[in-house]
């Protein structure tokens, strides 16, 4: 029944390629995490420029090591171990290296856009619209190489990590066409289609899948290849690897963000749903185990064996971020650790502790596969990356809990009178000593990163490549004899027959979670309780908006108070869902390096934000004997222009996605807005005079400054003038 | 607070309680064909990584 044998090769250049772009991504994203994590130690390395302040590199630190280091990682282990699972070159010669040179080109454009400023403000999706539809085009590019590459296989039977692969592909596509709804003001400017409560709930979505289809089922995927392969022996239990699939995206899609409907829900509803939360720790810990238990034979090799022990540390970190995970759902867990440095920690686990290691662990073998010789360059020298990445991700994690444990009892401190006991720079202060722990962690998680470098290029430059590797397999008779009984259709082993069908039924899956979860999500705008004092933002607000994304403020700063008295003593009045209705998109932000900025309007004069940003410190320079302030400082915005050419175009734009300005505004726009400049440029002149820092009104009424401060002293202040009323 | 915005909604109640049954149905379905799985296809699928043997010991 078997067919005849037929000689091809492998495409072994494309998983070199993807091999070298990692290497040269993952320096640059580290490199970047390594200066930003020193910059919130010595604001000073902000060196005072737009291209290199914390709220542009940090987007660019993430984008890059997301998707230029992980994603270059993934394709290559993906090309690799796919053609061999399938017994097939890849599909197409051709795709594979569009699919290559458009990932790339990608990372260019986005990287040279987010030095810039152009960002969409939405985290992990910060790509401006163009980009967005490159990666989209790419992505189906991929797709569809790896699905015609399982059409003319010469294996039958397709292997879990292709249904790992399959389910990252088409979920993938999903999301970031659903977040990536947005309306273009120009080749460089988008706003979000969904505002408010309504853009978090699809970022949350878009964000929490995010984490489980890009960073975690290719790297399940890759570790059921990899991990046999490296020790040696079959996967611990198969069985268990298909529970573990199934039950992985579908609980991941569905149960993650249900937490936003539970107290709608009647409870034994209630209770199942916090049952089915906590259900994810089972598959991610059922692949864990099984990855841990395939090395059990070969434990005596791990001493030695750098590959197994990365391994190891990763498979751990999977473990430990997995449980964490569905920890920080629970409310009570929350309401301490969110908007602390609890999250860069739960983050970086799973970043440096699972991706990374893996990678390393993948590379290490893989990269001799690709010569003739076979041999790694040292063992030794990838035990010492070892030992220091082992460190440095110690360090760096260890520095962060303490630091986020810090910041969350501090922020709730009463005193004996029944105040909050620390101002907020008081908490920055305190924690600060963490965050060159933290630095000094990733530097050496860096310099790991570079020996990394130096072993893999040294074992691919020292022996003869091997670009095309023969390899014969039998052609694949398949036998059809079930497939006219419907009840042997709906078997899981029919379904493995046909990669068609496969990635049919995980898109199935998806799509139905996905719309059960999106179908309340897209009622909300509806149902949001409207306000009537809350107005759209006047030209200049808008404008200052957008600096705000520009700058990536939101970076440091998050726009949400919550109901909590610890958080409406320092920061007032709670948020309410009404109050966002004009926000597109929203700027809840994720992190508290800095105060939450939601109800900063009025709370100081503009005179003191003009300083203040212009030197953060300038404000604490008689209170304390070392400047306390970790922002960092934007004299651009006190010397730059604000362009208004695209203000009109704004305006419209806003009008189209059901912002009520009255018909025809866009024409006054312009006008509106230097009369409103002008008026805040006054107010700072006549603050100033006689203080030695004085400015004429006429220089700074153009200035970006300008907008941005009209901006902070909206925020929060419409809910207000509704009780005067 | 998007939980209060939520419980506004008319009929909420019914999404989750559609996904938790649909959820509970297939995984029992996956979980049958799971445990019939017969050993010999097991093995087969399992030793499938290592069948392209390698050219080198490590
Ligand atoms: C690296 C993190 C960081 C970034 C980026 C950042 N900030 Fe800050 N911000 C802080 C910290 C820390 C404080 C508290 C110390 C201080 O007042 O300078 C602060 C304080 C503030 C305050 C004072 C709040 C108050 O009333 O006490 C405002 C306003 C502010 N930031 C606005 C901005 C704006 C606007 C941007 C973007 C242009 C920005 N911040 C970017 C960290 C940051």
């Amino acid at each position: 029944m078997s067919g005849q044998i037929e000689k091809f090769s492998y495409d072994n250049r494309i998983s070199r390629m993807f091999l070298y772009a990692t290497l040269l991504w993952g320096a640059v994203g580290l490199l970047v995490g390594v200066l930003i994590a020193f910059q919130l130690y010595i604001p000073a390395l902000n060196f005072d420029l737009p291209y290199t302040t914390f709220g542009r590199l940090r987007p660019l630190h993430t984008n890059a090591v997301i998707f230029a280091f992980v994603g270059n990682a993934i394709f290559a282990g993906v090309y690799y171990s796919l053609q061999r699972l399938l017994k097939a070159r890849m599909f197409n010669d051709m795709l594979s290296k569009l699919h290559f040179w458009g990932w790339q080109l990608i990372i260019v454009c986005a990287a040279l856009t987010l030095f810039l400023g152009i960002s969409t403000g939405k985290e992990y999706a910060e790509l401006e619209w163009p980009i967005d539809i490159m990666v989209a085009l790419v992505w189906v590019i991929f797709g569809v190489n790896m699905i015609g590459t399982m059409v003319k296989r010469r294996e039958k039977h397709l292997y879990v990590a292709i249904w790992f692969y399959l389910a990252t592909f088409v979920t993938v596509a999903i999301l970031h066409i659903v977040n990536s709804f947005e309306i273009p003001v120009n080749l460089f400017k988008s706003y979000s289609w969904y505002a408010g409560v309504q853009d978090a709930m699809v970022q949350w979505w878009y964000g929490h899948n995010a984490v489980a289809f890009f960073l975690t089922t290719p790297f399940l995927g890759l570790m059921y290849y990899f991990v046999p392969k490296a020790a040696n022996r079959p996967v611990y239990s198969y069985r268990l690897s298909i529970v573990h699939f199934w039950a992985l995206i579908f609980i991941y899609i569905w149960a993650g963000p249900h937490h936003l409907l539970y107290s709608a829900v009647p409870d034994w509803a209630q209770t199942l749903g916090v049952v089915f939360s906590l259900m994810l720790i089972a598959p991610s810990w059922g692949g864990m185990i099984n990855g841990l238990l395939t090395m059990r034979g070969a434990w005596d090799r791990v001493r030695n064996d750098a590959i197994l022990k990365f391994f190891v540390v990763a498979l751990t970190a999977y473990g430990m971020a997995t449980f964490e995970g569905p920890m920080h759902s629970l409310k009570t867990v929350n309401a301490f650790t969110h908007f602390t440095d609890w999250i860069p920690a739960h983050v970086h686990i799973g970043t440096l502790g699972w991706n990374g290691m893996m990678i390393f662990a993948i590379f290490y073998w893989m990269a001799p596969r690709l010569t003739k010789n076979g041999k790694l360059f040292s063992m030794k020298l990838a035990n010492t990356h070892f030992w220091i990445a082992t460190l440095g991700m110690i360090l760096w994690s260890v520095a962060m809990y303490w630091a986020g444990t810090a910041q969350g009892l501090m922020w709730k401190q009463w005193d004996a009178n029944g105040l909050l006991q620390h101002s907020f720079i008081d908490t920055v202060i305190a924690i600060v000593p963490m965050y060159l722990v933290r630095a000094i962690g990733g530097t050496l998680y860096l310099l790991g990163f570079f020996i990394f470098i130096y072993n893999i290029l040294k074992t691919l430059g020292s022996a003869q490549a091997v670009h095309e590797e023969e390899a014969e397999a039998p052609a694949l008779v398949l036998n059809n004899e079930n497939h006219s009984k419907l009840s042997g259709y709906l078997r899981h082993r029919i379904l493995e027959k046909k990669p068609l069908a496969l990635t049919f039924w995980a898109a199935v899956a998806i799509l139905v979670g996905t719309l059960i979860e999106m179908v309340p999500t897209f009622l909300v705008k509806s149902n949001v309780p409207t306000i009537a004092s809350v107005q759209p933002y006047t030209p200049l607000e808008l404008e200052g908006r957008d600096i705000y994304i520009r700058e990536g403020c939101n970076s440091c700063h998050s726009q949400l108070i919550r109901p909590f008295r610890t958080e409406t003593e320092r920061y007032g009045e709670y948020s309410k869902a009404g109050e966002f209705v004009y926000d597109h998109p929203f700027l809840w932000g994720s992190k508290r390096t800095g105060p939450d900025l939601a109800r900063e309007g009025g709370l100081r004069d503009d005179a003191w934000h003009f300083r203040h940003m212009k030197r953060p410190n300038s404000i604490y320079d008689d209170a304390y004997d070392n400047p306390p302030s970790i922002m960092p400082a934007y004299p651009w915005l006190i010397t730059d222009d604000l362009d208004v050419s695209n203000t009109p175009d704004k305006i419209r734009a806003m009008q189209t996605l059901g912002v009520p300005y009255a018909e025809g505004y866009d024409a006054n726009a312009v006008g509106d807005l230097q009369e409103q400049a002008a008026g805040i440029a006054n107010n700072i002149e006549q603050l100033l005079s006689g203080t030695g820092e004085d400015v004429v009104a006429d220089e700074i009424k153009n200035k970006e400054i300008i907008a941005l401060i009209a901006y902070l002293q909206r925020l929060g202040t419409d809910i207000s003038k509704d009780t005067n009323n | 607070m998007g939980k209060e915005v939520m419980q506004n909604i008319d009929g909420i109640s019914i999404y989750p309680i559609i996904s938790l049954v649909l959820f509970f149905v297939v995984f029992s379905v996956i979980m049958y064909f799971t445990v019939t799985l017969k050993k010999d296809k097991a093995d087969h699928l399992s030793s499938l990584p290592l069948e392209n043997d390698d050219r080198y010991e490590n």
